[in-house]
């Protein structure tokens, strides 16, 4: 025998969404995973290997799930172009393994007929097949492999069954190499679609024989979960626990990481001899990263929950449920995730309006989503309701202080259905596009699966965020930083800089709203990330440790503002595009400046009126 | 529910020697039959993108003559939108949507 390496392969996995087909993927490749973006579009690429007991390399790529080689969104877009070698820089791959859910297997037929006309060699991944046997579904596989001509593996990819035969059938078929035919795929009009289903139905008659067992359990869950009025309880009821969830664990294990990172700083601070060297390590780097990382025990538990209700099969019934409300807004069902992603962070949220098949509507929903409060509005809001709203309670129970939080929320909602009204209705008249979604069956999800998503999850938002992130903190760090002060300053260093310089330009646009030259000054590193506005507002006001002792700061910001200043830099905070990684993000998911330049004008054009109007009324109330 | 906000039934009037034959757009909780017709024929603008392209979506969806729909939930904002059983699929779509799909009605 030769010791030759045989060529490698590539391998491309196709199926209906639902079909299992991430968790065969991860049960294929395990940890050898890579995410990135397909050449040119944002689609998410995943990418991983698996060795044969031969030795052949394969390189298996995830592409999006579809019901259809005629693409609707982006992401069909891209397993179309994918399979038919049109995408550009990538090759066409040397098998195609189609994912079938087995027991849901009438769509998915109509599907493989459309990949047989690609002319590809082609393996069918019968998934699930312990559902299908426990529901006593009976499919005759050699004669479905006889009609279909083509090889088929039973799989149970949550438990690592079949992935074996599999890998030794896709390398045979990578052995004998690439069948004559090519692409001769078209797009299918009606008259074929009906052909396609009249023989897929054949097919199934023919091999399948029905369960002696269905599924009676997704019936009397959905009875309950879609219940008109019960099902949207039970919905709010979840995001009510997934937000307590959000901001209640998050606390201390995000705590942790700003002690470390501040602990670092220190440490390097003590090392280091005053200077450029350690200003640029310590506020520009370490706050830098730190600002990214503070983020993440958010993010997971969001995505925690998002991901073990997408698992369960939950997440296509809150877009059944909401569908009506979001339309009202003009915005899509499938719209609700991202925007819930939103409150969060808009990064994850507007990186989630991926599922959204139409351009307009996936666009409104990413101009809106940064009005949803992050949570990098918080340490703004706690600062200034610490500061101007008094600690009382009303009507005996609420409290005021967070009565105006809830305030604060509410009116990034409204702000978020308003703008996208006045989209709809102004700028992109006309109906959204048609709500067609499975409801899937309902499954246990897999506790591998969801933990190696979630991993998945925070190494894109540590990777994606973190690049866009960090560079921008490092120019806001030059422009606070340079040029230095002159010898014998009185003034706090930052006033002399560039951002200083920006502040007193600006400051006299700012008046109207009751903003002074040390608030404008603090918006402008405030713009790398809200929360940082709080530590720039305590530099200006030259506070030594504000970051432990942020009542002292609330304390001095009540000596210096007036009560309307307070209230008008909350209602700015509501609405200002604060938040240069967002801007970044909606670059990269829209592909233009256009977009970002378009949500920067109208963000801070709301902003300015809000903090107007709010500021006049409290001024003429005597605040 | 309360059927004061029922869309009008049958609005076709669609009675055939065979039984009722109605929109899926019409239907009602508990309504069943066979697809007997998906048509392209709604306003364009209703929709978002053609007509054509609606009817192909729901035909690749399953939406095809000969296939048994029973509605089994609605929404609780004008009891949209529907989520229907499609076979054995469950499938979910707005009414708006639904109304090119014609269903020969079980007798009761």
């Amino acid at each position: 025998m030769s010791e030759a390496v045989l060529p490698p392969a590539r391998v491309a996995l196709v199926g209906n969404p639902n079909s299992g087909k991430t968790a065969l993927f991860n049960a294929l490749t395990g940890s050898r995973q890579k995410v990135a973006n397909y050449a040119g579009v944002t689609v998410e690429r995943k990418e991983g290997q698996v060795v044969t007991p031969g030795g052949r390399t394969l390189s298996i790529l995830d592409l999006p799930g579809t019901y259809s080689l005629r693409a609707r969104s982006p992401d069909e877009a891209v397993t179309r172009d994918a399979v038919l070698g049109r995408l550009a820089g990538e090759q066409i791959p040397d098998v195609l393994v189609c994912v079938a859910d087995a027991t849901n297997l009438r769509l998915v037929l109509r599907l493989i007929l459309e990949l047989k006309q690609v002319g590809r060699p082609m393996v069918l991944a019968l998934n699930m097949y312990d559902i299908a046997q426990r529901q006593g579904l009976r499919i005759d596989l050699e004669g479905l492999a006889r009609e279909l001509d083509c090889p088929i593996v039973t799989t149970v990819a949550t438990r690592k069954r079949g992935i074996a035969e599999l890998v030794a059938k896709v390398d045979e078929l990578a052995a004998a190499g690439a069948l004559a035919s090519d692409g001769g795929w078209a797009a299918p009009d009606a008259g074929q679609i009906r052909q396609a289903h009249r023989e897929a139905q054949r097919i199934l008659k023919a091999y399948v024989r029905p369960p002696e067992r269905p599924d009676t359990f997704t019936g009397k869950v959905d009875g309950v979960l879609l219940h008109p009025v019960g099902g949207l309880v039970i919905l709010f009821a979840l995001l009510f626990l997934m937000f307590q969830g959000v901001f209640t664990w998050a606390g201390p294990p995000a705590d942790l990481i700003e002690q470390a990172m501040t602990a670092l700083g220190s440490l390097i601070g003590q090392a280091l001899p005053d200077g450029l060297l350690k200003s640029f390590l310590v506020d520009g780097v370490i706050s830098g990263v730190g600002s990214v990382l503070v983020f993440l025990p958010q993010i997971l538990i969001l995505f925690f929950f998002i991901i073990l209700l997408e698992d369960f099969g939950y997440m296509a019934r809150a877009a059944f449920l909401m569908d009506r409300i979001m339309g009202g807004a003009g915005l899509h069902g499938r719209a609700f995730i991202p925007l819930l992603s939103s409150f969060a962070c808009a990064i994850p949220g507007i990186m989630a309006t991926r599922v959204i098949d139409n351009k307009r509507d996936r666009l409104t929903t990413i101009l809106v989503a940064p009005l949803m409060t992050c949570s990098a509005r918080i340490p703004v809001y706690t600062l200034i309701i610490a500061g101007f709203i008094p600690d009382t309670t009303v009507w005996g129970f609420l409290s005021l202080q967070g009565l105006v939080m809830f305030g604060l929320y509410a009116a990034g909602i409204a702000g978020a259905l308003l703008v996208s009204l006045v989209i709809r209705k102004i700028f992109w008249r006309g109906a959204v596009e048609p709500f067609l979604m499975e409801l899937p069956a309902y499954k246990a999800p897999d506790a591998e699966n969801v933990t190696r998503n979630l991993l998945l999850r925070a190494k894109i938002f540590l990777t994606r965020a973190g690049t866009i992130i960090f560079p921008l903190m490092i120019a806001v760090w030059v422009l606070s930083t340079f040029p230095y002060p002159p010898p014998g300053a009185t003034r706090p260093a930052i006033d002399y800089s560039f951002a200083g310089m920006l502040g007193h330009v600006f400051q006299p646009l700012l008046a109207p709203i009751g903003f002074n030259w040390q608030m404008t000054v603090a918006l402008v590193p405030g713009f790398a990330a809200r929360e940082v506005a709080v530590a720039a507002l305590g530099t200006v006001y030259a506070i030594a440790d504000t970051g432990t002792n942020g009542a002292t700061l609330a304390t001095t910001l009540a000596q210096h503002w007036s009560l309307a200043t307070g209230l008008s830099f909350l209602a700015w905070y509501v609405f200002a595009p604060q938040c240069a990684s967002t801007i970044g993000v909606v670059r990269r998911e829209t592909n233009s400046w256009l977009w970002p330049m378009i949500m920067l004008g109208y963000m801070t054009a709301l902003a300015y009126l809000a903090a107007f109007v709010t500021y006049q009324a409290a001024r003429a109330l005597g605040g | 529910m309360n059927d004061v906000f029922a869309p009008p039934r049958d609005p076709d009037g669609l009675t055939s020697a065979e039984g009722v034959l109605a929109p899926l757009s019409t239907l009602h909780v508990g309504d069943r039959g066979v697809i007997v017709d998906v048509r392209a024929e709604a306003r364009a603008d209703d929709h978002g993108v053609g007509v054509e392209e609606l009817q192909r979506r729901l035909l690749e969806f399953g939406f095809v003559e000969g296939a048994r729909v029973e509605v089994l939930h609605e929404g609780a904002i004008r009891r949209d939108p529907i989520a229907v059983k499609l076979d054995d699929m469950r499938v979910a779509l707005r009414r708006r949507d639904a109304v090119d799909v014609l269903v020969l009605l079980d007798r009761p």
